[in-house]
């Protein structure tokens, strides 16, 4: 393929200097290190990320304008979080002139339609200061975590302290320290159906893009991206918030990110031929003619 | 790539010299080398007309709120042949690109007269806003309005006539009016290239203006969700100007009776349409209209 990865200007791994967003960080604390930069320098007023909902799990966007509403939205969630329904807001009550988002790859893709065909978003596009994606196989509904939690890994959403995908398996970490893990054979099924035509892996349309796979434990794949990545990201380094490796002397590396990105956009692939007639003889729409 | 990365290099380097601040040496040499071989004659630029119907000079006023943008637009790519609000001649004419805002009101014969001529006189009409494009607000009228009473039926021009391209939204962004602007103008005065581009960019309004003349929140049900494309975003709720989406466990919760059938959410949604190959290159192209647009 080639282009499973996406444009980029440079990829290392890395991850934060700053202990304290390093302890409650799901991996080298990249997105929460990024963005506490950004509202130190000024590059942004603020950020949208998923905050804490209403209920144990749910992810609610919210804007984070200080570093402490940043820290305490650490952390992966494993389900929606509509970071681009406050895209506009944000510019509005908020009163935000340069706007942080993070967000899937599907997020960034909504970030650049939003700038270049802004139907409905006006004075918007322009004051996008920082987009960071986030590596992405698939994403699931809030109702299939909690049929996932409570129902295959028999534990109480309120009881779950961390939950996390690696290895080839959906792992459910307790409060009193009992894990459970459910083999993505299982998990599949509750998957939110729309990631199934998804063709990003690695947020190719984002200006900075991370995840942990590729990467050692503890620390993250960077793809840096855009002019406004390149410029963002090479202020934080020299402002010293991370350590950095070469991507080729880290295990696994970049061969698995490539080898995942494609498993991923080839299986997603077949699903649009399949939607294409969808053994019906009348088809599905594809978003993407 | 290639052809994207290199179509607006033509246009900034048709701008007057500039002081020279930036760095980015190679690129100002570059300017200045072609800006002494080639400077754009008035005649080049494309014709621009402006009809007016049933719609609140909400798009108008979008229009103009291009501030220094427009006046760029108007002096190096577009002649404004007419226009009741912001030029002398509000008389139809033959123009390059109509664009037409507001419904027809079918009651109207000068309405009708005028989205009728507008068509015959235009090589590529535009259905500006919500209005033109599905009706909009307009649809909710029911007449008795005085002093013309009888006034009730408001369809949006492509139930019409034919329409080649669509820009949804109420009002829509001055943004999108100078985008496609300043696509018209490559699509119709451009290189080989910059057609291709302006093409690549409009495909989808063309798609859109030949498809159903209806738009409803219903369209985040029956073109997104029902399809098992919908993958949560919000962009659909950000969109919309009335804030009828919400946007509950992840998914769009529609207020129908708040939608006043604009079309923006479903235009905005990248489920709705995406166009890999244009927005990929969304750094290249929006620079480039910043720049054509200095
Ligand atoms: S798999 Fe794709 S569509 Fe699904 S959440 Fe991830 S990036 Fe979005
Ligand atoms: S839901 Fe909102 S954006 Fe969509 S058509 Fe209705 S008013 Fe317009
Ligand atoms: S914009 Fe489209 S994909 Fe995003 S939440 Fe709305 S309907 Fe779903």
């Amino acid at each position: 393929m080639g282009a499973e990865l996406g444009k980029y200007k440079s990829c290392v791994s890395a991850r934060s200097t700053d202990k304290e967003i390093l302890k409650g960080a799901q991996d080298g604390g990249i997105v929460t290190s990024l963005f506490a930069y950004a509202l130190e320098a000024g590059i942004i007023d603020g950020a949208i990320v998923a905050g804490k909902g209403d209920l144990p799990w749910k992810p609610e966007p919210v804007v984070a304008t200080t570093r402490a509403e940043l820290l305490a939205a650490r952390g992966t969630r494993y389900n929606i979080s509509p970071n681009m329904s406050l895209i506009k807001e944000v510019t509005r009550s908020y009163g935000l002139d340069k706007v942080g988002i993070v967000g899937t790859p599907c997020q960034m893709q909504a970030v650049r339609k939003a700038q270049l065909y802004p139907f409905g978003l006006r004075e918007v596009g322009d004051k996008i200061a920082l987009a960071v994606g986030i590596f992405c196989m698939e994403n699931f509904p809030y109702q299939s975590v909690l049929q996932l939690v409570e129902d295959h890994a028999a534990m109480k959403m309120e009881s779950v302290k961390k939950m996390e995908i690696g290895k080839g398996k959906f792992w459910v970490f307790g409060e009193r320290g009992q894990v459970v893990q459910l083999p993505l054979k299982v998990t599949h099924k509750y998957e939110q159906p729309g990631c199934h035509v998804c063709l990003d892996y690695v947020a190719n349309m984002a200006d900075i893009s991370t995840g942990s796979v590729g990467s050692p434990d503890g620390w993250s794949t960077i793809f840096v991206r855009s002019k406004i990545g390149d410029s963002v990201w090479a202020k934080a380094m020299a402002a010293g918030c991370f350590e950095t490796k070469p991507m080729e002397t880290v295990k696994p590396g970049l061969e698995l990110v490539t080898k995942l990105a494609n498993e991923k956009i080839s299986k997603n692939r077949k699903t649009l031929e399949e939607r294409a007639s969808f053994g019906t003889g009348k088809g599905l729409r594809n978003p993407y003619l | 790539m290639g052809l994207l990365s290199s179509v607006f290099k033509k246009n900034v380097s048709e701008e007057p010299p500039k002081p020279v601040a930036a760095p980015q040496k190679t690129d100002v040499a570059k300017k200045a080398e072609t800006t002494t071989k080639e400077v754009k004659p008035v005649v080049d630029k494309i014709t621009l007309g402006y009809t007016h119907l049933s719609g609140c000079t909400g798009c108008t006023v979008a229009l103009a709120d291009n501030y220094g943008g427009l006046l760029t637009l108007l002096d190096k790519y577009v002649d404004l042949k007419y226009m009741p609000t912001l030029a002398d001649v509000r008389h139809i004419q033959q123009v390059d690109v109509a664009i037409v805002e507001g419904s027809v009101c079918i009651q109207d014969k000068l309405a009708v007269e005028e989205i009728k001529e507008t068509r015959a006189k235009a090589a590529v009409v535009v259905a500006l806003g919500g209005c033109a494009a599905y009706g909009n607000i307009t649809r909710f009228a029911r007449g008795g309005q005085q002093n013309q009473p009888q006034h009730e039926s408001y369809l949006p021009i492509g139930d019409l006539i034919k329409v080649d391209v669509l820009i949804p939204g109420c009002a829509p962004t001055p943004e999108m009016i100078r985008n496609v602007a300043v696509m018209a103008y490559l699509l119709l005065k451009g290189t080989k290239e910059q057609k291709d581009l302006a093409t690549a960019y409009l495909k989808p309004l063309m798609t859109m203006a030949a498809g159903c003349n209806a738009a409803c929140a219903c369209d985040i049900m029956t073109s997104v969700i029902n399809q098992g494309l919908c993958m949560g975003c919000g962009s659909c709720a950000a969109a919309c100007p009335v804030r009828a989406i919400t946007m509950e466990f992840g998914k769009p919760n529609l207020n129908r009776d708040l939608c006043i059938k604009c079309g923006a959410c479903v235009a905005q949604c990248p489920r709705g349409f995406f166009n890999t190959d244009v927005i990929s290159e969304y750094e290249a192209i929006n620079e480039a209209i910043m720049a054509a647009l200095q």
